[in-house]
């Protein structure tokens, strides 16, 4: 570990030994981190290493437990997102948040506008101030069209004119490409050179290695909450800063069963969506657990929705056991014997006040229900016997899903489709935030599905989990699968080198 | 220390304002096809109605819009925050009576009008408070106090009633005079109605009612006190609710324990049809009033034409689902033609 502050000028912004816990999460522990003026200084680390908590600490929305924010060397306590900002301190987010029916001059000077006499707004200097921003930047964008319909690209300019039209000295900038086309990454880089060299000190956070490359200087690595290394990325390589965000131990988490498997299940043809994913064919057979890995955005998700018929494709075909789908139609889907388990349980699986018993029963309504009426008694009895085989921890099966431990909502959204007896089942993060022991009890679960024969295709994240769990493993990387790589041959550098795009293993 | 310093290199101008153009026409174009719907209209009666148009007929038909133009100025402030008061038909109807009291008890007309409006200042915090600190629904919380308001209405009022003849002479003249045609009436609405959309484009605070009612989280992260604006917009809402319902009683001079029940819905029907957008950050209170002038305007209209009154309400209701169904193609055009715009940029 490099202390820059030792030998150089005093950092402009800094993090000293901070430590951030929500309930028993360890969401950050003892970080340091430095961020100089004239500088571009990259944070990496996988999903889940304390990236969002660390950037929410020096924008102001999270306090600290324990340790200390530095403003130019001075410790500071920020009590909200304004504090943070009047100290020069701007975050432009993934998703920027505009006003969508105000102009651009307005969303960026909302509640500083220039003023006349009287306390009225200077509309003619509020649009010559934007004018000149823009020429700043360097981009043309109209200052009185309103910010409703602007691509993602062009809302993170006015993000970011916005933070210059406050003299923000430190600029954050949490995936602001993850969304962008290669032109206008070009663009919005054009942009943070000139702020670099004016002065500012830029955060950069980035899943493309080869952007952190090309444009930061220094790269701070978190990895489980903690500072894996603070270091130049001078002769450093994509490889090098690979194997500090990952590597773990495997361990018992992932209890995967050797299985033989059988015919083709799920069968995805030249599977095209445009504009989401192009081109995706792959095959689960018969008890085999099938990994789909990728970065944030890849478009993994949004396959699976269109395999499951929740959004329309635009070329391509799926057969499950060799009937055709219809496109657009989850009801023939599930007749077919689909199931899928989505990414947010608590928006898409699960009817958070309604009790465990009908939220099993929804999916069992076709089977359940006689002469127009829902069969109580059934539903009660089929969601007992699921809640009982899935080992879900609660008081009365009458009890909403929402009192509930996040670990046991998804068991319940897991029992909710195995009751339909699936021959496939599409799992999308299944065990993004809940706690080790029902992870490993999930992944007990999935093996023992796979090894009944269910073909089981698993999106996921967790590259551990992927590197444990399946058979093989399908990378995608912008819309597009990039490698098919055997559980033999899978490691966590093979896995993040096709999902960068680096190299197709 | 700050990263502002001279400009490097220039850039060419921002290239013609052509999206700002078409979007400030299509606004424009909103209020101005409300107007147009309303001359053709009274066009047409005067055609069927030669009697439509005599000096009493202007003088009726801005009259009647006078009170509604009114309480759906407040009104728009409100749905602009993304909000919705329910309470202003109660609060007008208790202003009104109170008012009413105090003049019969030989009150000063001037100090009677004050008494309306402080009346409804208190009722509009006391929406706002709930609404900004309760964190509840507008709808539901302007509904129950619509319905408290109405109950101590009834309880305080009882089966009394006011007629014009329990007021001073002056006062009810006040109410149904004017400058030619053109009542007083309507001509203190106007001035409120000026003001109103004065203060809301050219000041920092009316800015930020439409900020806050177009992204309330951005609204919060820029620093805009969201709480203070709500509680803001509500107490001007039940201010001008409050002096709908003295003017209420100068010019029917008649008010009891009923006066301006279900009012409401004819406010917000006058806000949407008149542009302003029922989820907040858009629209303007001219457009809102233009809209109180057609609804109104048609309760004339049709008993000239010799149509039945009972054809009202329906066509009220077309105009409000038409109003819709227009802004929501108008939105959906605007979208495609930014985006045409953008893809061009690119």
């Amino acid at each position: 570990m490099t202390h820059p502050s030792d030998t150089g000028p005093a950092p402009v912004l800094a993090l000293r030994d901070v430590s951030k816990s929500f309930g028993a999460v360890r969401a950050l522990r003892d970080v340091s981190l430095e961020l100089f003026a004239g500088e571009v200084h990259a944070l990496a680390g996988e999903n889940g290493a304390g990236k969002s908590t660390l950037i929410k600490t020096l924008a102001g929305v999270h306090r600290p437990d324990a340790g200390q924010v530095l403003l130019d060397g001075e410790p500071v306590v920020f009590h909200g997102p304004k504090d943070a900002r009047d100290a020069g301190i701007a975050v432009i987010y993934q998703e920027p948040t505009l006003f969508p029916d105000l102009s651009i001059a307005e969303n960026i000077y909302m509640g500083r506008q220039p003023r006349r006499a009287l306390g009225r707004i200077d509309h003619k200097a509020t649009h010559e101030a934007t004018t000149a921003l823009m020429r700043r930047l360097g981009v043309e964008l109209d200052p009185d069209r309103p910010a409703r319909g602007l691509s993602i690209a062009d809302q993170q300019i006015v993000e970011i004119a916005k933070a210059l039209s406050f003299d923000a000295r430190v600029l954050i900038m949490d995936e602001p490409t993850a969304a962008l086309t290669g032109s206008e990454v070009a663009r919005l880089f054009g942009v943070v050179r000139t702020l670099r060299d004016q002065g500012a000190a830029v955060l950069f956070i980035s899943h493309r290695l080869e952007e952190i490359f090309e444009i930061c200087r220094r790269v701070t690595t978190l990895r489980d909450g903690a500072r894996i290394a603070s270091e130049p990325l001078d002769g450093m390589t994509e490889d090098d800063l690979v194997r500090r965000m990952v590597g773990r131990d495997l361990e018992e988490l992932y209890p995967k069963q050797d299985v033989r498997p059988g015919e083709v299940a799920l069968s995805v043809r030249r599977l095209t969506r445009e504009g989401v994913f192009t081109d995706v064919s792959f095959d689960v057979r018969r008890g085999e657990i099938v990994g789909l890995a990728g970065l944030v955005g890849a478009g993994r998700t949004e396959v699976a929705r269109a395999v499951f018929g929740i959004d329309r494709w635009d070329a391509g075909e799926v057969e499950v056991e060799g009937r055709r789908l219809t496109n657009g139609a989850p009801s023939t889907a599930m007749a077919a014997g689909l199931a899928l388990v989505p990414e947010d349980r608590r928006a898409q699986g699960l009817v958070m006040d309604m009790s465990i018993e009908r939220n099993i029963g929804l999916t069992g309504l076709r089977t359940t229900v006689k002469a127009g009426l829902v069969d109580r008694g059934a539903e009660r009895s089929r969601s007992l016997d699921w809640a009982l085989r899935l080992q879900v921890k609660y008081a009365r099966i009458a009890d909403a899903v929402s009192t509930l431990s996040g670990g046991n909502q998804q068991k319940v959204v897991l029992a909710k489709w195995l009751a339909t007896g699936p021959k496939v089942l599409i799992v999308d993060e299944p065990t993004r935030g809940i706690d080790v022991g029902t992870k490993a009890e999930v992944h007990r679960l999935l093996s023992q599905l796979a090894a009944d024969g269910v073909a089981v295709l698993m999106i996921s994240s967790d590259l551990p989990e992927i590197l444990g769990m399946a058979d093989r493993v399908l990378v995608m990387h912008e819309g597009r699968l990039t490698a098919e790589i055997p559980r033999t041959d899978a490691t966590e550098e093979t896995v993040m080198a096709a999902a960068t795009g680096r190299a197709a293993a | 220390m700050t990263v502002i310093s001279p400009d490097p290199a220039p850039v060419a101008e921002a290239p013609g304002t052509g999206a700002t153009r078409l979007v400030d026409r299509v606004f424009k174009m909103r209020e101005l096809a409300i107007l147009v719907v309303f001359l053709v209209m009274i066009a047409v009666t005067q055609a069927g109605n030669s009697e439509f148009l005599s000096e009493q007929g202007i003088k009726d038909l801005l009259l009647n819009a006078t009170i509604l133009v009114l309480v759906a100025t407040g009104q728009s402030l409100v749905v602009i925050t993304r909000n919705v008061d329910l309470s202003v038909g109660s609060t007008l109807g208790i202003s009104a009576f109170a008012a009413g009291t105090y003049l019969q008890g030989g009150g000063n007309p001037v100090a009677a009008i004050v008494l309306a409006v402080l009346l409804g200042i208190g009722f509009g915090l006391l929406n706002g408070l709930l609404v900004s600190l309760g964190q509840v629904p507008a709808l539901v919380v302007t509904l129950g106090t619509l319905y408290i308001i109405r109950g101590i209405d009834s309880i305080w009022v009882g089966s009394r009633q006011i007629t014009a003849a329990d007021l001073p002479g002056g006062f009810v003249d006040f109410g149904s005079g004017g400058v030619s045609a053109v009542p007083y009436l309507a001509l203190i609405a106007l001035a409120v109605l000026v003001a109103t959309a004065y203060y809301l484009k050219h000041f920092g605070s009316g800015r930020e009612l439409y900020a806050l009612g177009s992204n309330p989280e951005a609204a919060r992260l820029a620093g805009i006190p969201v709480r203070k604006r709500i509680l803001a917009a509500y107490t001007f809402c039940g201010a001008l609710a409050g002096l709908a319902g003295a003017m209420y009683l100068a010019r029917f001079g008649n008010v009891d324990s009923g006066t301006g029940t279900g009012y409401e819905l004819t406010v917000v029907s006058a806000v949407v049809v008149g542009g302003v957008v029922f989820t907040g950050g858009s629209g303007s209170v001219y457009g809102a009033a233009l809209g109180a002038l057609l609804l109104t305007s048609v309760n004339s209209v049709l008993p000239a034409l010799g149509v039945s009154s009972v054809w009202v309400l329906a066509i009220n209701g077309i105009l409000l689902i038409l109003a819709i169904a227009v802004d929501r193609i108008v939105a959906l055009r605007v979208a495609s033609a930014l985006k045409k715009r953008n893809a061009r940029h690119a």
